[in-house]
């Protein structure tokens, strides 16, 4: 049994493809089914979210699997396969679960280490169990792709520093402010940007909100969505030193600000710190204000260096990131290759058993005249002669399966002897049986 | 047996700093966590190495160098988990304890043996003075310490070129918020220290002040603090201003805690090198 996924993401599908081949919620059991229905699928769980299409299968025979599936795809969607298998990447075995891992940790996101991916699997697993379409190694491998999502997240600084200006401005004003619940902001100017930042803040808790706008009655209405006060454009110097934070994006092409009336503003409130950030281009703010004592000015530019050293520094962790993935992929494997070891092994043993009895009925029928007593010796005998030979194969293998080496082991033994395996969940229970020789 | 136990806290004191260091490098809570019980192990053991001195010595061990520097790590290290329990930083603990670990280290370079009291110290003042100096002290190095981290985070703001310390170091405003209520405590500690210095003197020598070094420079320092408070409660001093005075005057105390004994003589020089 092999796990494969075939998919497309936003790095090779425009979105025009993958508008048109993703799965809305209400059509994601009817796939399953149809999946399901396939002949060469076992088990399988659809992806779909705005950035990504992707298929999880696991099947005796992937490349059957694989073609299949993509068939599949380019039919639901009413593409052809010639068109669709430009976009589509296809991943077998040990790549396809590096690929899950990878997903669910966030590192093949369009913003590393974004959050919401894990979520959306999680749906898409849960669609999976409603629909009854996953079983014991979809099941296996889902969960352990949400437990190295955790590892990574808790053990890297993945998803550590803003990657967009608004919360890189919210996370500055936290290394300002102690906190910035019960902190005063205010808007310069009602532009979009103001507001969306203005939005991040009043969301982290801050107090109170004055709108300051060259037209009054805009001033207003975005006052009153923050439920905060509009101020007149003309005297908003004489509220400087009510605020902490200054979100300034007019339309001035002068400064509006100047250091003077920013350390009137500071004596006026005791030097306590205040945090300005000028999204306007041209500037709203004299730089010269960022010279002020306790006083923090940052302009478009310092905001987006932040973002982007930000972005930098989640790079960084990804290699970290790509370390515990190798780890548990490791241990995927083993645990994936028990379940043909196993098998492997109790067949191999029936196999012999048989051959034993055979020859054994064969020895008794040729000597007619044996007791009881060597009757039972020549059945021992033959009994430690397989357990004998058995003995090594048997540690070998398990031993390699420790170190998730066992697949050629496996090939060969089916090879040499001709085994014939069934992979049923049922067999696991006879590893015990067969650790006990 | 003091001397012994002492080492024992000395070399705890050392993995409780190496350990904090490394949690602050790789920024694991987990392992910021484990340092910090370990720093409580170091104190528990170092309290205990006090009270053992105290009964081998027959007096409280705070007459030379070593024992002054001894209880003056211990009061740091006591002073700081105080201030651990409601503000809870990383980088704080990794600088205080390399801070106790080097005046540790420094208490095991003096000579360790315990000797017989010079008569003129054998006061029950003795406790009350040297502990409010050194609490006092101890309260004064803690927001030292805060204000170079001011320092830094601040210059790391204003440049806007941040090394990983930003991400890991807290807000300005709970920087200087420690250092603010340093204050608060050490300034009432430290005035109450020299007081007491005072009212001793005045029953073992007949005056309450001689001008000695010692006086001189604790008094100098004293009105540095003062500075530094007025400012505070009246002007709003705060920030990069408070922490430069922070810093300057942890200097001034360290002088006069350690430089006017090995540098200049006075009626306090019975706690020199020589003991």
């Amino acid at each position: 049994m092999e796990i494969f996924v075939v998919g497309l993401s936003h790095k090779t599908a425009p979105v025009s493809i993958r508008e048109t081949v993703a799965f809305a919620p209400e059509h994601i059991g009817d796939a399953l089914g149809q999946l399901k229905k396939l002949p060469c699928i076992a088990e399988v769980v659809v992806v779909s979210t705005c950035n990504r299409v992707e298929i999880y299968a696991a099947a005796d025979y992937a490349e059957e699997g694989i073609e299949a599936v993509t068939r599949f795809i380019a039919r639901y969607h009413g593409l052809d396969v010639e068109q669709l298998s430009k976009h589509l990447y296809v991943r077998q075995g040990d790549d396809a679960v590096r690929h899950m891992f990878r997903v669910a940790a966030s590192l093949d996101s369009m913003v590393v280490g974004e959050p919401q991916i894990l979520g959306q699997i999680k749906d898409a697993y849960g669609y999976a169990v409603e629909y009854s379409s996953v079983g014991l190694i979809m099941n296996r491998f889902l969960h352990k792709a949400f437990s190295v999502a955790k590892r990574v997240r808790t053990e890297t600084n993945i998803a550590g520093n803003a990657v967009s200006v608004s919360f890189a401005a919210v996370e500055l004003a936290r290394k300002i402010f102690d906190s910035i619940e019960g902190k005063t902001v205010m808007l310069l100017g009602a532009g979009e940007m103001c507001e969306l930042a203005a939005r991040h803040f009043v969301s982290n808790g801050v107090k109170e909100v004055l709108v300051a706008n060259r037209t009054f009655a805009r001033a207003q209405t975005l006052a009153q969505e923050f439920s905060g006060r509009a101020v007149l454009f003309e005297n908003f110097a004489d509220h400087l030193h009510q605020v902490d934070i200054v979100l300034s994006s007019t339309g001035a092409t002068n400064f509006i600000i100047q250091p003077e009336q920013v350390q009137n503003a500071l004596r006026q409130r005791k030097q306590k710190p205040m945090f300005f950030i000028d999204i306007a281009v041209p500037r709203d703010i004299d730089p010269r204000v960022n010279n002020v004592g306790n006083v923090y000015l940052y302009d478009v530019d310092d905001l987006q260096g932040i973002v982007k050293a930000n972005m930098d520094e989640r790079q960084k962790e990804a290699i970290e990131a790509e370390e515990i993935i190798n780890q548990e992929l490791v241990q995927f494997k083993g645990w994936m290759s028990s379940l043909e070891v196993v098998p492997t092994i109790v067949a191999l043993r029936q196999k012999m058993e048989r051959l034993r009895q055979r020859e054994v009925e064969k020895t008794l029928r040729q000597i007619k005249n044996l007791d009881d007593q060597g009757r039972r010796a020549v059945e021992a005998m033959s009994q430690a002669l397989v357990n004998k030979i058995l003995h090594q194969p048997t540690t070998g293998l398990k031993r390699a399966q420790k170190c998730a080496t066992a697949q050629p082991y496996v090939d060969v033994l089916h090879e040499l002897f001709e085994l014939e395996v069934e992979t049923a969940p049922g067999e696991m229970k006879k590893i015990d049986q067969v650790d006990q020789d | 047996m003091s001397i012994l136990l002492y080492k024992v806290a000395l070399l705890m004191y050392a993995l409780a700093t190496l350990m904090s260091l490394v949690a602050v490098v790789r920024n694991r809570g987990n392992e910021g966590r484990r340092a910090r019980l370990l720093l409580l192990v170091a104190f528990s053991v170092h309290t205990v190495t006090l009270v053992v001195r105290y009964f081998e010595a027959g007096y409280t061990p705070v007459t030379n160098l070593h024992e002054s520097l001894s209880f003056f790590a211990w009061a740091l290290a006591g002073v700081f988990m105080l201030l651990d329990m409601q503000i809870r930083m990383q980088v704080m603990a990794a600088a205080t304890a390399t801070l106790i670990t080097v005046f540790m280290l420094f208490g095991s370079l003096m000579p360790m043996h315990t000797q017989e009291l010079n008569p003129a110290l054998d006061s029950f003042w003795l406790p009350i003075h040297v502990g409010l100096a050194f609490m006092g002290n101890a309260v004064f190095t803690v927001a030292f310490v805060a204000a170079i981290l001011y320092l830094i985070q601040e210059r790391m703001l204003k440049s806007k070129k941040f090394s990983a310390l930003h991400y890991r170091l807290p807000s300005l405003e709970t920087l200087d918020r420690i250092n603010y209520r340093c204050l608060k405590f050490g300034f009432p500690l430290m005035t109450m220290g020299i007081i007491s210095g005072a009212v001793w003197a005045e029953s073992a020598w007949g005056t309450y002040w001689s001008w000695d070094p010692k006086e001189s420079w604790a008094l100098i320092t004293w009105f540095l603090y003062a500075a530094l408070l007025h400012g505070r409660l009246t002007v709003g001093w705060r920030g990069r201003r408070a922490a430069i005075f922070a810093i300057i005057g942890f200097f001034f105390l360290l002088f006069t805690f350690l430089g006017v004994n090995l540098l200049l003589p006075g009626l306090h020089s019975y706690s020199s090198m020589a003991g």
